[in-house]
């Protein structure tokens, strides 16, 4: 579903954010992509639907070449899900108007339809009462829900996800992973940047550990818990756990 | 010194005094604001494009402008245009311009750098993850624009745009220097004829301020109408 291969990027000539990253994510495969602050895990994930823009190597989603000059990337995009860190609703629409805009700009679905899809995914994420109200007027937990349910108003192929739970409050954490396990749990394609372990170890399939801009660990959950080859790894996984 | 105090005086001028005075200031204020809204958006997007030239032309513009006083703006354009036009169009003697439009020509331009500053501000004060999150969607750029950040940096900017039109109202009283009869300059006119200082200056001082104030409250209430719950 994703390919990503040998991806490299320089802020500038001196500074590389990435370097030489492959991996990839297949259908139905939830992969979680942890590392220290700084390592590059969140200038992956923008590289893959081309929010942020990389100097060399490839990544093509479900067969569609990312970097090609030649892609429409707005309709590439809105196949593609994510949810950012800091939410990102539009403060000036209702959170049902957060649903629609894209639905309707985009997809081109009637107002109607796309208000009812729109109400089906605030009861799935249990905010179906809150349709009415403005962004600000949520809590952060709840606004990052309505952010993933906004992603899949569009019915993508794959979901995104930017280190969700990390701008919130420690008690709102899991009523946003509560939606995420289910999302995958549902067989979602799933590509997570976070340093929830607990929701590495529930659904992840593979884990992928990244330390200055380079892929250093790239396995199975089970083996990367049981035994990450890397030193790296291990310092991190006992820095992050040890608590 | 109010014992001689002569109301009789603004009564006899008020037609004067409104239907030539104000309805020039109104109308220069009007004229003045949007041009410059319209000049100022373009030298807005000028400094915002990805364009180094364009945004360096803009930014010099707008510092060329905010640097002088208005009153020497208005005057020397008046004086200098018709040279300028007779070099251009290679006449035999100086274009004539005429102080309304010199004077219009002059507020537009210098309405226009603050107008660019105030709309530029409201636009870069839209966080980047805003933009970002409705390319995620599939907005293109365009639509981003219009459906995302303009609404919102629109709503940021409009109280500001407002309150330095207000602004401008007062300023164009400056066009004095070019003996124009705008509402101050009319008042001036009576007050000389009938050597009535205190009144006429009094009053245009009390209409001013009258009119900016209920503006300025308008713009309030306008502010609280349109803000984006936070």
């Amino acid at each position: 579903m994703i390919e990503i291969s040998h991806v490299n990027k320089w802020y500038s000539p001196t500074f590389q954010v990435l370097t030489d990253c492959t991996t990839s994510v297949t259908k139905g495969e939830v992969v979680v992509v942890c590392g220290p602050s700084g390592s590059g895990k969140s200038t992956l994930i923008k590289c893959v639907n081309a929010l942020e823009p990389f100097q060399s190597g490839d990544i093509s989603v479900d067969g569609t070449k990312v970097n090609d000059p030649k892609t429409n990337l707005p309709k590439l995009r809105s196949r593609v899900g994510m949810v950012f860190q800091h939410f990102e609703l539009f403060p000036h629409l209702k959170i049902i108007d957060n649903l629609c805009l894209a639905q309707q700009k985009v997809l081109g679905r009637s107002h109607d339809k796309a208000e009812t899809k729109g109400m089906q995914l605030l009861e799935r994420v249990g905010l179906k009462e809150h349709a009415q109200k403005f962004p600000a007027q949520l809590s952060g937990g709840q606004q990052q829900r309505v952010a993933i349910a906004r992603a899949l108003a569009m019915d993508p192929i794959v979901m995104l996800f930017d280190e969700p739970t990390s701008a919130l409050d420690p008690e709102m954490v899991s009523e946003v992973l509560d939606v995420m396990v289910d999302l995958a749990r549902e067989g979602m394609t799933m590509m997570v940047v976070t340093h929830e372990m607990g929701f590495a170890r529930k659904v992840a399939n593979r884990v992928i550990f990244m330390d200055r801009g380079e892929i250093v660990e790239d396995a199975p959950k089970d083996d990367f818990f049981g035994k990450p080859r890397s030193d790296r790894a291990q310092k991190f996984l006992s820095k992050i756990l040890s608590h | 010194m109010l014992s001689n105090f002569d109301f009789d005086v603004i009564r006899r001028a008020l037609p004067y005094l409104f239907y030539e005075g104000m309805t020039f200031t109104l109308t220069l204020t009007a004229l003045a604001a949007l041009g410059g809204l319209i000049f100022g958006t373009a030298l807005a997007l000028m400094r915002l494009s990805g364009y180094k030239l364009l945004g360096r032309i803009a930014g010099l513009y707008v510092d060329f402008m905010r640097s002088l006083p208005l009153v020497l703006v208005i005057f020397w354009f008046y004086f200098l245009v018709p040279y300028i036009g007779q070099w251009v169009t290679g006449a035999s003697r100086p274009i004539s311009v005429g102080a309304f439009a010199s004077s219009l020509i002059t507020f537009i331009m210098f309405e226009a750098a603050y107008f660019s500053e105030i709309m530029r501000a409201g636009i870069q004060s839209i966080s980047r993850g805003q933009p970002a999150a409705a390319s995620a969607l599939g907005l293109t750029y365009a639509q981003s624009m219009r459906y995302v950040v303009l609404p919102q940096a629109f709503r940021n900017m409009l109280p500001v745009l407002i309150t330095q039109t207000i602004v401008l109202f007062q300023d164009t009283s400056l066009v004095y220097v070019l003996s124009i009869t705008d509402f101050l300059g009319a008042a001036s006119k009576v007050a000389q004829r009938d050597g009535r200082l205190v009144e006429m200056y009094l009053f245009a001082a009390v209409v001013y301020f009258t009119i900016s104030c209920i503006a300025s409250f308008g713009v309030r209430r306008l502010q609280a109408r349109i803000a984006i719950i936070r």
